[in-house]
């Protein structure tokens, strides 16, 4: 029985869709059979992250409405053994995600994978509490900024009050936070607020450090995971997130300023 | 760090704590309203205008929150006065 794990946020434009395909693809290169699946209902991005946009027939609404079933709307990544994609339908009606419709999807993958990630819409609106509900484990992807530290807060709350772990009173959903578009150098000038301070406000596990890079959107200009990319920090970050994710132990990188050399110290700011 | 620099970063050099505080008060807030009974909002509203019958408060002078313990629901209100009370 594979997991599902939900990537969340409350607050827009976060980084979720980037950290779900970053995040998919490194547990499929792990080994694992992992899909990835857009809960974006109107507004489907993922697809064009993970560059397969031109080989969307079916989605996840089809699925559900019965117009095709889950092997037709599957997408198989070409780069990475065990990927695959979900789509999000484009229709305008928000309601296509109906409950029951959503768990017998993700039963019938839950079957199939490994890992079930869920990209969720941003807000706490019927989409993204459709994601979160069937979670076993949780990542929220933060900003280092006021109100995106304030939404995760309240998606936490949600996760822990209305998801079907905490309805049917079992074990709670895992959570991890994902601190994305990180720039040390801000939080250095005290201009951001710093990976200490989003932790302790928030208290949950961190999964990783993520920090601001051209690197992302050069990967999604490109169609590619920036998690493929293999010398870029934001693709060595997830990286080593997805390696925490599966157990094991690595130290936070990115999370410094560069250290600069004799010139760079008299004429930097 | 060069002047330019050292200048930037004293006037800077607040935000981030700032903005550290204000969510520590907004969270802790949001969090003690969190799960409790739908009616605590209005009540503390109804509660606000009549402690302003009285007493000119500010909007957050009212907190309410429930806590639990074992089978016990309390309910915790706290209103904070101003300085100089004047009544009306
Ligand atoms: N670490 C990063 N460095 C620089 N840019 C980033 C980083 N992470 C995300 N971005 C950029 O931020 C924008 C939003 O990212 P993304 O679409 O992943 O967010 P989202 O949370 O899925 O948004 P929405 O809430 O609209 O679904 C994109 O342009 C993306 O390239
Ligand atoms: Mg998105």
């Amino acid at each position: 029985m594979g997991k599902i794990v939900v990537v969340t946020s409350g607050k827009g434009g976060v980084g979720k869709t980037t950290s779900s395909a970053a995040l998919a693809t490194g547990l499929a290169r792990a080994g694992h059979r992992t899909v990835v699946v857009d809960f974006d209902v109107g507004l489907r991005n993922l697809d064009l992250v993970m560059g397969c946009e031109r080989r969307v027939v079916y989605d996840f609404v089809n699925v559900i409405n019965g117009d095709a079933n889950l092997n037709q709307a599957l997408i198989r990544d070409k780069r990475v053994d065990g990927l695959y994609v979900l789509a999000a339908s484009q229709t305008r009606d928000k309601d296509a995600l109906t409950s029951e419709g959503v768990e017998r999807v993700l039963d019938e993958l839950r079957d199939q994978f490994d890992y079930v990630v869920c990209d969720s819409p941003a807000g706490i609106e019927r989409g993204a509490l459709m994601a979160m509900y069937f979670a076993d484990d949780a990542i929220v992807v933060t900003n280092p900024e006021v109100s995106s530290v304030r939404d995760s807060d309240r998606v936490l709350g949600i996760l822990s009050s209305k998801s079907r772990r905490a309805e049917q009173g079992g074990e709670p959903v895992k959570e991890h936070l994902l601190l994305t578009r990180y720039s040390p150098d801000r939080v250095k000038r005290g201009e951001m607020l710093s990976l200490e301070d989003v932790g302790e406000i928030l208290s949950i596990d961190l999964l990783g450090v993520i920090p601001e890079s051209q690197a992302v959107l050069n990967a999604s200009n490109a169609g590619i995971p920036v998690i493929l990319e293999d010398e870029s920090d934001a693709g060595q970050a997830y990286a080593d997130g997805v390696a925490r994710f599966l157990g094991q132990e690595r130290p936070l990188r990115f999370t410094d300023i560069p250290r600069k050399g004799f010139f760079g110290r008299l004429f930097g700011s | 760090m060069n002047l330019l620099g050292y200048f930037r970063a004293q006037r800077n050099k607040n935000t981030a704590s700032v903005a550290k505080e204000r969510l520590q008060i907004l969270v802790a807030r949001e969090r003690a309203q969190r799960g409790g009974p739908d009616y605590l909002p209005a009540l503390q509203e109804e509660l606000l205008l009549v402690i302003r019958r009285y007493v000119e408060v500010d909007q957050d002078a009212v907190q309410i929150q429930v806590d639990r313990e074992g089978d016990c629901e309390i309910l915790e209100l706290n209103i904070t006065l101003p300085d100089h009370q004047q009544g009306r």
